[in-house]
């Protein structure tokens, strides 16, 4: 049993923690339709920042390239993600323990020590700089993650049913395609999404693997910050913020993740 | 439907011979149930012949063709599983058709028979439902249903009722029993319950170590077991040392017991606790002995008594209303019909 007052507790602590996390987004959204440049009150409605982000082409492109590599790198990691996972499922081989405890520490290696060790990689193969470069680094950043969320949800499939499904006149792909994946779908979302984010959120091994004059959106904020900041950002950012929680709540809505099943 | 031929199958892992040089027939048609205590290769022997192990010696036949290269997909068999393997993520209909599909019959024909294998286990109503909302019997109905829809010519089953309740399993061993008459498939099934067993199966195998031990129809294994280990794995079995004097076994405790026809060489000898019978034997020839009570066990039509006679233990099952009021602790008298004693040849 416990006291109403602890109910009541904890539904303000929910509420704080609520406030914490969404006051600042906030305060920024609100920045972003207000006329003045540099925060003033009462607030007046304007949607001048929003129209100098149309007349930005540099804020644009840089957007655009930042969406075409959080989309490849989505894609190629999860591919590559899953099939790994289910092959680690599947098989018993020599060094997959040795294999499996190395994915991990890339997770907890400083982004600053992996993109020092990533450009200098990519120029000493020769490859220098540029989108490639960063589509590569972002696939390396990204696919632990997705090995470890796709593994999960792995562990409560029965491979009883692969079996099953085998015995049944089915192909490996057959069984894979009709048996497996419908059942890790939900972790294989998830594993996306965190693809898609760290990739589209990824600034330090974008900064040091972007070329001048080729830079992701978190490379070009980062810059325009420092040379002044104007409210232009803030309509930016409440754009990005307004578009991944979408695609979040989506994906939550269909894939079940983070509760039931 | 088709034969299996099994012959001098070894699997061996690390240290232990996992099957043991096993060899054996079974015919077209035939319901086989394979029997053994824990890891004794019994479903060792039934995913080999499934082809999920690769045995390191032997060769297994389907219908007169050796299909040791055959990958598990393409050797036509049907399998049940213990748990029962459904996938969740399909309907009732959509599991069993799922042998139909991947072998592409065609949409109707695919209807017809996923109709025609549902109202076989008479879950005709229940084709859109998803296995968990299902209950035990109900899932074991549709394993077995995706199982023989795709007319494979050997049906294996592991364990297949040991997840029902005990009043269900007794239901669904008469089903299987009639669903395997039905469809005449050979069918060769796994399970370490011996009632099941005797029950189901035309022939039984018994497996120890991985190696065959004994193969016959039940009543044959059960009343002529071929060892000490068969007589008391199957059913339970008092066991006499072949102690023979002038003709007759020498009981515990100093009585004697006249030979059973073929008793020459014997190693020992077997007595089945139901054989035996409370009270001084008839007739001037004594095939019995006194024992102490140490025991009486109360299982509602029988009750079991276990004895004790120079130094080893006995049990006797008996109707318990043919039972005298016995205190713990006294002699009784115990005795049997000499065909009752069971010889058991040297290995």
């Amino acid at each position: 049993m416990s006291a109403p007052w602890l109910a009541r507790l904890g539904k303000a602590w929910l509420g704080l923690v609520l406030f914490f996390l969404y006051a600042p987004i906030l305060i920024m959204a609100l920045m972003s339709f207000n006329a003045s440049q540099y925060y003033q009150l009462p607030f007046e409605f304007s949607l001048d920042w929003y129209r100098a982000l149309a007349d930005n082409s540099n804020i644009q492109s840089a957007a655009l390239r930042s969406v075409l590599i959080a989309l490849l790198t989505t894609l190629i990691a999860t591919l590559l993600g899953t099939a790994a996972s289910i092959a680690l499922f599947r098989h018993e081989f020599r060094g997959k323990a040795v294999l499996q405890v190395l994915l991990f520490p890339p997770i907890a290696i400083p982004w600053l020590i992996t993109g020092t060790a990533m450009l200098i990689f990519f120029f000493g193969i020769g490859l220098g700089r540029g989108t490639p470069s960063i589509i590569i680094g972002h696939v390396a950043l990204a696919l632990p993650y997705v090995i470890v969320v796709v593994t999960a949800r792995l562990a409560s499939f029965d491979p009883l049913l692969e079996d099953a499904a085998r015995v049944l006149g089915a192909g490996p792909w057959t069984v894979t395609r009709r048996v497996t994946l419908p059942w890790i779908l939900p972790g294989v979302i998830a594993g996306a999404l965190f693809a898609f984010a760290i990739s589209f959120d990824q600034f330090v091994v974008s900064y040091f693997l972007a070329e001048p004059g080729d830079t992701t959106l978190p490379v070009l904020i980062y810059t325009s910050i420092r040379k002044g900041f104007t409210p232009e950002i803030n309509a930016i950012s409440t754009i990005i913020i307004v578009f991944s929680m979408g695609v979040m709540l989506v994906a939550a809505r269909f894939s079940n993740f983070g509760g039931g099943r | 439907m088709a034969e299996v031929t099994v012959e001098n199958l070894t699997k061996i892992y690390g240290a232990t011979r996992a099957l043991d040089d096993v060899s054996l027939d079974f015919a077209d048609g035939e319901f086989f149930g394979l029997l053994g205590p824990s890891g004794s290769g019994k479903t060792t022997l039934l995913r080999a012949i499934a082809g999920f192990i690769a045995p390191e010696s032997g060769r297994i036949r389907i219908g007169g063709v050796s299909v040791e290269r055959l990958p598990v997909e393409r050797r036509d068999i049907g399998m049940m599983f213990q748990s029962y393997a459904l996938f969740p993520n399909m309907s009732v209909a959509d599991n069993v058709g799922f042998g139909l599909r991947v072998r592409k019959v065609g949409r109707a024909e695919e209807a017809r028979r996923i109709g025609e294998a549902l109202e076989l286990v008479q879950l005709e109503n229940l084709g859109q439902r998803r296995p968990h909302e299902l209950s035990g019997g109900q899932r074991q109905r549709v394993a077995l249903a995706r199982a023989f829809v795709t007319n494979p010519r050997v049906l294996l089953l592991d364990e297949p009722l040991s997840a029902l309740d005990k009043s269900l399993r007794l239901d669904m061993q008469i089903e299987l029993k009639r669903i395997q008459r039905e469809i005449g498939i050979t069918t060769i099934f796994v399970t370490h319950d011996q009632d099941e067993a005797l029950t189901l199966s035309d022939r039984i195998g018994i497996l120890r170590d991985g190696a065959l031990v004994q193969a016959g129809p039940p009543r044959e294994v059960y009343g002529r077991p071929g060892s000490v280990f068969v007589a008391s794995f199957l059913g339970e079995a008092n066991i006499f040392d072949a102690e023979i004097e002038a003709g007759k076994l020498r009981l515990p405790g100093g009585g004697f017991a006249r030979l059973p026809p073929g008793s020459e060489g014997a190693a020992a000898f077997a007595l089945r606790p139901e054989s035996i019978e409370i009270g001084p034997a008839p007739g001037p020839e004594a095939d019995g002995f006194e024992a102490i009570l140490i025991q009486r066990v109360y299982s509602g039509p029988v009750s079991t008594l276990i004895v004790e006679a120079g130094g080893d233990r006995f049990r006797a099952t008996v109707k318990d209303t043919d039972l005298p009021d016995l205190v713990e602790g006294v002699p009784i008298a115990l005795h049997w019909d000499p065909s009752a004693l069971i010889p058991i040849p040297k290995p």
